[in-house]
């Protein structure tokens, strides 16, 4: 016998080899993420290094100072930020109520064929322009608005937010004095809001086990008594989540706020007097006519709102992600 | 009442020979029943005429607003009440919550439609006019009649800015979505978390950005290519993220298929992965787009606004629907505003042109699959805005 057989079977080594076309094929779409990233890390790092020399220049000042006078150098965004949080507030605070109905609505009560019509019907209002909601917004609704406000004024008025600075009660009714504020605006943003955190919320709703929604019924429950008990704490995530997206998207309205919210910078609570201020509304009226430092103190703004932005939408993703890995089925 | 078809006709082969069974009537699955009914709209009704005497006879009221919320909330008591009388506590309160969950998705319906009609009603005497699709603004005043000017300037611009947008916008959108769904590793995780985040910065700072760097920076012109620039910065993230989510759907069994075949991996992404997953990312990238042309924060930082036709979009400034819109509906001019609405109306009709576009791709693609596998469910990609 010449053919000698080993006695052990060797392990071949395998060497797979990535082709060219696919090492080509990675390294472009790696090349083409990585610009990506570099633009969209530039946005962020770009704005931080523009607000050194702002800090350097104005130092804890540019927190603190309500004002922005750029003629007499008193540049600050304290109004600003609160403005900012104002609106937003006020926008989630009409917001989620109704997000939250709508999500249990569509995923819960609306009839099957309905469904789909209903789920194209929140995207149809996320495609809305925000311009447009801004115009509707403007013409349609402040006018009904000033009513309400004064209503508020005049039998709540004892709270410190609802206060306005004029006679709720003059013969009069000093009608510019509730127009274009921060309520109204409020209002406006909340249109915008509703369907990003009612698209959110119904995803979670809808994948709520079956199993748990018949033990539910199966048990006596009612149907609101199985939406309590098995939706809603299935859904805690989705409902989180899906508010702070909402509140994301609030803090950086612009258009919509520069329409309808006077320009003025106090440091006030008053969210349904006239006048107010944000950062992107700022931004969107100031950088026109800013010199260099000027530019510089906005890109700081703009900053700011990047790292608000930032950190809501990070800590919506994290809820988000909890809610759909379906951890919260276990608990 | 609904016959079931199982009932209504017995099938032919049951001979007579056989026991016929006996006819059940089929049990109604609906549980909504007469006094359901009768319980909503009696209590809507009472509700309204209880609130009209108090309100508008007895009390120093008035106001539209304030007749609906003291109905609403009368409404609510009075149907709790006539609930109560027949039903036990638990009962009560789901029904109640069935009409507060129904009303207020309700009031959200109402509330887009209002928004819709009103933009509407307001732009109809400017759109009647043909030559407001025709002209531009060039020599028209604020106060020329609407038969005269118009906004294909506008029109043009946008179509431009959003094609030019498209065109980079999709590759660098594609491209980053194939790295992180087929490629991966911890670098794509990188990618996908600053993705996700920039989905959800303001368009407004990408615009001041590109002010930055391309106009104070470079020294650009405010041109529509820089427009175009800041709405692909926006844009990029939203289709990198929804096209992850439809290349994510694509069952792995093809992939391996096509891998255990022998393709190289850019083969079986190019014949296999990205015609899979084709409708999904045609829908991305429509969605994209509804969201880019509507864009009007970053126009006001980065694109100058003219009154004439200017289709190029390298120099001089360009005029877009969004800025147009804007520019318009802060005039004191009641026409210029009728104008400013039009142009809403117009660019209301492209958004909801591309999001028909968008639902037929879906149906079309559903459809396909059914009748090739039609026992199985099929993924899809949902709610592209905000997953």
């Amino acid at each position: 016998m010449d053919v000698s057989v080993s006695p052990v079977d060797e392990p071949r080594t395998i060497h797979p080899g990535t082709p060219r076309v696919d090492r080509v094929f990675h390294g472009s779409v790696r090349a083409v993420a990585l610009v990506v990233l570099v633009i969209f890390g530039a946005i962020g790092l770009f704005l931080g290094a523009k607000s050194i020399s702002t800090f350097h220049l104005y130092g804890g000042r540019f927190l603190t100072e309500s004002d922005w006078e750029p003629s007499l150098n008193r540049i600050g965004i304290s109004s600003t930020l609160l403005g900012t949080m104002l609106v937003a507030l006020t926008a989630l605070i009409i917001a989620f109520p109704l997000a939250l109905a709508t999500a249990l609505y569509i995923s819960e009560y609306a009839p099957a064929r309905l469904k789909p019509a209903l789920v194209s019907l929140v995207d149809v209002m996320a495609a809305v322009p925000s311009i447009i909601y801004a115009a509707w917004g403007f013409f349609l609704l402040m006018p009904h608005m000033i009513g309400v406000s004064h209503w508020l004024h005049q039998y709540l008025g004892f709270i410190p937010l609802f206060r306005v600075d004029t006679d709720p009660n003059a013969a009069v009714l000093a009608q510019a004095r509730y127009t274009g504020s921060m309520f109204i605006a409020g209002i406006v943003v909340s249109m915008m809001v509703l369907p990003i955190a009612c698209a959110v919320m119904r995803g979670v709703f809808a994948q709520a086990p079956i199993g748990e929604r018949e033990a539910a019924y199966a048990l006596g429950g009612t149907r609101w008594g199985m939406i309590r008990t098995v939706v809603l704490p299935f859904g805690r995530g989705g409902i989180i989540g899906g508010t702070m997206l909402g509140l994301g998207r609030a803090l950086g309205e612009t258009v919509a706020v520069a329409i309808i919210l006077s320009a003025a910078f106090d440091f006030k609570f008053r969210v349904l007097e006239n006048g107010g201020s944000t950062i992107s509304k700022l931004i969107a009226e100031r950088f026109g006519d800013a010199t260099t430092v000027q530019l510089a103190a906005l890109l700081t703004a703009g900053f700011v709102l990047f790292v608000l932005t930032l950190i809501v939408n990070t800590i919506a993703a994290i809820f988000i992600s909890r809610s759909r890995s379906g951890a919260a089925t276990e608990a | 009442m609904s016959i079931s078809p199982l009932t209504a006709s017995p099938p032919a082969t049951v001979g007579p020979s056989e026991p016929v069974l006996d006819p059940q009537p089929p049990r109604p699955l609906s549980t909504r029943t007469l006094d359901d009914v009768l319980s909503v709209v009696g209590s809507a009704l009472g509700s309204f005429a209880g609130t009209w005497v108090v309100y508008v006879q007895l009390l120093p009221l008035s106001g539209v607003l304030g007749f609906a919320i003291c109905w609403y909330v009368a409404f609510l008591i009075m149907y709790a009440s006539v609930n109560a009388l027949t039903h036990p506590r638990p009962i009560v309160v789901s029904k109640l919550m069935t009409v507060v969950m129904t009303s207020a998705a309700l009031l959200v319906g109402l509330s887009l439609a209002t928004v819709i009609v009103y933009t509407a009603g307001k732009g109809l005497k400017a759109l009647i006019h043909l030559n407001f699709f025709t002209r531009d603004m060039a020599g028209v005043g604020p106060t020329t009649a609407l038969d005269q000017g118009g906004i294909a300037h506008a029109i043009v611009g946008s179509l431009i800015m959003l094609g030019i947008a498209v065109a980079v916008s999709l590759p660098f959108g594609l491209a980053t979505a194939v790295f992180m769904t087929e490629v991966g590793g911890w670098f794509g995780k990188v990618v996908r978390t600053v993705v996700e985040a920039m989905t959800a910065v303001p368009d407004l700072l990408a615009g001041l950005f590109v002010y930055v760097t391309l106009i104070v920076g470079l020294g650009w012109e405010r041109t529509g290519l820089a427009a175009a620039i800041a709405i692909s910065v926006t844009m990029i993230p939203i289709v990198a993220r929804s096209a992850e989510v439809a290349l994510r759907v694509v069952p792995g069994g093809l992939r391996e298929a096509g891998l255990a075949l022998g393709a190289s991996h850019w083969q079986t992404v190019r014949r296999v992965v990205l015609p899979t997953a084709r409708p999904g990312l045609a829908t991305a990238l429509i969605l994209a787009m509804a969201r880019g042309v509507g864009e009007t924060a970053p126009l006001l930082i980065v694109s100058g606004a003219s009154t004439f036709m200017n289709a190029n979009p390298t120099t001089g400034p360009m005029n877009s629907l969004p800025l147009f819109i804007y520019s318009a509906i802060r005039s004191p001019e009641p026409l210029t505003i009728e104008r400013g609405f039009a142009a809403a109306v117009v660019l209301l009709a492209i958004v909801f042109v591309l999001f028909a576009v968008t639902r037929l791709l879906a149906f079309f693609s559903v459809k396909k699959f059914l009748k090739r596998h039609p026992t199985q469910e099929m993924a899809t990609p949902g709610g592209l805005w905000t997953s």
